[in-house]
């Protein structure tokens, strides 16, 4: 999985697991993966199958009643969950920043736009005054495409879009390594959604930083990153570089993954929905977590659970169709 | 319905409780027992002095005669005579009030203030120890009988280690004055007083045309009258009060308030010993008052905490206190005024047991010992008096907290 | 007749019910501790002649004033009787007032509720505008007004906490039959032509009582309180039975001399006793409308 000493980041056996009173929710469940530097890495997978908990987990923010129980996050040498709790502040939004999916309810209401810069800047680079802050604000918000003097607008004269701009401004604005984004698009329009994925691209290649794309659309991150994770039900199902998902995709879950995309080239083109929903995590099937919905399930898949299986360069799949010996 | 429509309908709302407060507290004091001279005197021992005392007391005449006079002495401020002595029950209940308002301020700062801290603590550890043990904290400060808890302080620290006073305000020598500041006529006398009163009215006329100014208005016939009646208006006032001032020999600013009285005062040693003597009945109150704001406070505190913005916040590193007071506490404070509104009543009722515990010489203390001397008119003024002070209170709150809350507004 | 299948069908709930508190968390485990304190506490006080040491009104059992030892656990008072007695046998007065309070408020309180907001209109109003004056009223200052006219005793102090009390019925039976009424079933019921009464009594009755049963617990707590510090102001009862807020007062004018445990343990009990049933309260309505809890 690339070379593990050279990775920006590094995840391994990464296990989150919500406390409810009905019993332990495994939504992360023993997930490993690096990163690269100025790597974009999408992140694809269903409601509930984990991959918004994984992203606040990089960060150690998994609300309660949720806990990391397993693994490691070893970010540029620093293991982030044995970090004490200023040393983890100070990791937060200059490290490693996170753009949460909906603008609207992200932003402070009661500060002005230019205030949550200022004191983003001056909490982690204190000698910075205010007003050397304000005019980094500024530039920020240029960056962005939104213009400077709304720094002294409240989020609420904002729209949508370019609330999620200024997001994405508080996220660049101490040159993290890695920008982690959930969602980022789902709450906006499509046009818009173009224009903010096509920002975030640009920053990343301006800024050489790390991109992390969260998303439950896998059209978005087809294009736009270099390697794509597959997530169900909490498990990876599949990890490769996403030319090798668009042409050759190997887990069942990402083939019917990318027959439900729309082509619009194809003008007969017959979408196809995936039978079934997503398991109840507190009642897993045995065996693989897909073979209910699975066309090719056998006898096999539905008593043991498949293990990560190594189909390609750098390309894996959990499933009992690439075992060795087997011909898919 | 806009604000000005709710502060006249909630005035509205306030005569009629008072009144029925009024006739219900007459009922029960005058009606009910039968005849309170009676009562008072317990056997018929002396008739001559108790028809005496009906007479001076208007307790002879017809029911209804009675119902009259009181209600329209209450509004001239005439709560009737003590049956111990014939002296006015609003003389004895003014006196004794300030002291009650400096022991209810000093406790519902207290409770607030632990209640707060405690509140947002509690919030923080979100079903944690230290979360369950602060609300078993606050259900149990409620259970415990507040005069129980006053005797357990006064004996840890002032039987036990004899650190604070066990009772009383203050020791009488080192009463505050407040401010006393001696006048007489100025050299030159009234003439240098009449010159003086001329730059007052100068200064108002002054202050009239400097805002004007400010605003660029031009200034016109109206503007000139109005600096003139300024001016004069200026002029009496100096020369009047100042006079007044000076044939009593000077200013004496006073508020019955002794914390603020020693500060007015200058003497800090008398601030000192109102302090040590105020801490414990303020802590005994405020302790058995602070459950419900650690309550509200801490429900409050969650319901923002689990806000997106709040997490944002926290993803962007910012500091833990930042976070916590910053961004989550404004949302708790409109609630905790409210509730300090509502509290007062059990304020009032918690601070009779504690001055009687304390021997604390405010409304409260007064209203057992007319208990203890059986005066019923004395009983009956300093009830209406608790209820309406009950009354005011909860009507400010209800006027303050519909300004502050821009729902009530629109 | 109507009347009695209510209630068998109530019954026949709450057994199962009781059992199911053990499932239901933090609360339920509220409810059954508070409970357990309370009937621990009624228990000893109705067996207090036969367990109780020494007779708690006796005098100079032991030596005066003397603290807690091997023979005298609580230690002796002033009149040299024993504390430990005295607080196993204490509670009475208060656990008597404090029930004939309760008794009291559901006489009047919920079928004045009941009455008022069904009816509604001008008297509702007025009846309302009544209960509010008097709950805004100083619980305690009115308690205090009401035995000062009435005289001490038992049924006198349980009279003025009633009082005080009722306006709480009161107001959660108007704003429960309020919101049930606005639901569906009740205009179910009245469309079939069910008398008024009917609609009462077997629709709403029924959905109020849980609300009922909170407002009685916090009931109990305060009237225990109320009645200690009646007490405490000499409001209590005139005769010379063993009660704790006497103690209390009697204790106050001891401690000067560092006698602590004169009111140390009666005020425990006195705690404990308002403490079983705030706690069963907090438990009941956490129960009844949860909150926060995930």
């Amino acid at each position: 999985m690339g070379n593990m000493t050279q990775s920006l980041m590094t995840v391994d056996t990464l296990t989150v697991e919500y406390w409810t009173r009905k019993g332990k929710i495994r939504a992360v469940d023993n997930l490993s993966f690096s990163l690269e530097k100025s790597e974009t890495l999408g992140v694809v997978g269903e409601s509930g199958s984990g991959k918004s908990t994984l992203g606040l987990s990089l960060i150690d923010l998994v609300p309660f009643p949720g806990r990391i129980t397993r693994g490691k996050i070893v970010l540029n040498g620093k293991e982030i969950l044995k970090l004490q709790k200023d040393e983890l502040r100070n990791l937060r939004g200059k490290e490693i920043c996170y753009v949460f999916q909906d603008p609207m309810t992200s932003l402070n209401p009661v500060k002005k736009i230019g205030d949550h810069f200022v004191e983003l800047i001056r909490t982690h680079e204190p000698q910075v005054t205010k007003q050397q802050a304000l005019e980094r604000a500024k530039k920020l918000l240029r960056d962005v495409g939104i213009q400077p003097e709304r720094v002294s607008d409240y989020p609420h004269q904002l729209s949508g879009g370019m609330r999620q701009r200024v997001m994405i401004a508080l996220a660049i604005a101490l040159n993290p390594a890695i920008v982690v984004a959930d969602e980022p698009t789902t709450a906006l329009d499509v046009i818009v959604q173009a224009k903010i994925l096509d920002l975030l691209n640009a920053l990343r290649d301006a800024y050489g930083m790390a991109l992390i794309l969260i998303t439950h659309d896998l059209s978005i991150v087809l294009q736009r990153s270099d390697r794509i994770i597959v997530m169900y039900a909490g498990q990876m199902v599949e990890c490769a570089p996403s030319t090798e998902i668009y042409l050759n995709p190997k887990h069942p879950y990402t083939q019917r993954l990318l027959k439900s995309i729309p082509n619009i080239e194809l003008a007969d083109q017959k979408l196809e929905a995936i039978s079934g929903s997503p398991p109840d995590l507190l009642n897993l099937p045995k065996g693989c977590r897909f073979w209910p919905r699975c066309y090719y399930a056998f006898e096999k898949c539905r008593r043991e659970a498949p293990p990560l299986i190594e189909t390609g360069t750098e390309h894996f799949a959990r499933c009992f169709l690439y075992e060795e010996g087997r011909k898919a | 319905m806009t604000l000005r429509t709710y502060i006249i309908s909630r005035i509205l709302l306030t005569i009629p409780m008072i009144f029925i407060l009024l006739t219900t507290v007459f009922l029960v004091m005058r009606v009910l027992p039968g005849d309170p001279v009676m009562l008072h005197f317990e056997k018929m021992e002396n008739p001559e002095a108790m028809a005496l005392m009906r007479t001076r007391l208007g307790l002879d005449k017809p029911l209804l005669f009675q119902y009259f006079d009181y209600v329209i002495g209450l509004f001239r401020g005439d709560l009737g005579l003590s049956m111990q002595d014939y002296s006015p029950v609003a003389q004895q209940i003014f006196s004794a009030f300030p002291a009650t308002l400096e022991l209810a301020i000093c406790s519902m700062i207290i409770a607030v203030l632990i209640g707060i801290f405690l509140g947002v603590e509690s919030s923080k550890a979100y079903n944690r120890p230290k979360d369950q043990l602060i609300r078993v904290f606050g259900i149990v400060t409620y259970a415990i009988p507040v005069f129980f808890l006053g005797m357990i302080l006064q004996m840890i620290f002032g039987v036990g280690l004899h650190w604070l006073p066990v009772g009383g305000r203050i020791y009488p020598a080192m009463e505050p004055t407040g401010l006393s500041i001696p006048l007489s006529l100025p050299p030159g006398g009234f003439i240098t007083h009449f010159l003086l009163s001329s730059l007052a009215g100068l200064f108002l006329l002054g202050v009239y045309f400097a805002v004007a100014k400010v605003k660029h208005k031009k200034l016109s016939r109206k503007d000139y009258i109005i600096s003139l009646a300024l001016f004069v208006t200026g002029w009496l006032l100096w020369a009047g009060i100042g006079w007044y001032c000076i044939s009593n020999g000077g200013i004496r600013v006073a508020t019955g308030l002794f914390t603020i009285d020693s500060l007015l005062e200058g003497n800090l040693y008398k601030f000192g010993l109102t302090l040590k003597y105020l801490f414990l009945p303020s802590l005994t109150l405020g302790l058995v008052l602070c459950g419900i704001f650690i309550r509200i406070t801490r429900s409050n505190m969650l319901e923002t905490l689990r806000l997106d913005f709040v997490t944002a916040a926290k993803a962007r590193g910012l500091k833990e206190s930042t976070v916590t007071y910053g961004y989550a506490l404004r949302n708790a404070f409109l609630p905790v005024l409210t509730m300090m509104g509502l509290q007062f009543a059990m304020l009032l009722a918690g601070a009779v047991l504690t001055e009687t515990t304390f021997s604390w010489p405010g409304l409260g203390r007064y209203l057992i010992d007319r208990i203890n001397f059986r005066d019923y008119t004395a009983i009956q003024g300093t009830v209406v008096v608790f209820g309406i002070l009950v009354s005011i209170v909860s009507l400010a709150i209800d006027l303050l907290y519909a300004y502050l809350d821009p729902r009530i507004r629109l | 007749m109507k009347k009695l299948k209510i209630k068998k069908s109530m019954l026949s709930h709450l057994l199962p019910g009781l059992t199911s508190l053990t499932k239901r968390g933090l609360a339920g485990w509220l409810v059954i501790f508070g409970a357990i304190l309370v009937i621990a506490v009624i228990v000893m006080t109705a067996l207090s002649p036969w367990i109780a040491p020494h007779d708690p009104s006796a005098l100079t059992v032991g030596p005066r004033l003397s603290p807690p030892s091997t023979q005298f656990p609580f230690g002796t008072d002033d009149l040299g009787r024993d504390m430990l007695s005295r607080v196993i046998s204490g509670g009475g007065v208060m656990l008597q007032v404090a029930i004939l309070s309760v008794i009291v408020c559901l006489i009047i309180g919920v079928p004045l509720g009941l009455f008022s907001s069904h009816t509604g209109g001008v008297i509702d109003r007025f009846i309302s505008l009544i209960m509010d004056s008097v709950y805004a009223f100083p619980g305690f200052i009115l308690a205090i007004a009401f035995t000062v006219v009435l005289g001490r005793g038992v049924i006198n102090m349980a009279l003025s906490i009633a009082v005080v009390y009722v306006p709480s019925y009161f107001r959660i039976i108007r704003s429960q039959v309020l919101s049930i009424k606005e639901m569906s079933y009740i205009e179910a019921a009245n469309a079939a032509g069910a008398r008024k009464r009917t609609v009462l009594l077997r629709y709403i009755l029924p959905n109020v009582v849980p609300s009922i049963a909170v407002v009685a617990t916090v009931n109990f707590a305060d009237a225990i309180l109320t009645a200690a510090g009646l007490t405490f102001i000499g409001m209590g009862v005139p005769v010379n039975i063993p009660d704790w807020g006497w103690d209390l007062t009697n204790g106050r004018n001891l401690l000067p001399s560092g006698a602590w445990w004169v009111i140390t343990f009666p005020g425990l009990m006195i705690i404990l006793l308002a403490l079983g049933f705030t706690l069963m309260g907090e438990g009941l309505s956490e129960l009844l409308s949860p909150k926060l809890e995930e």
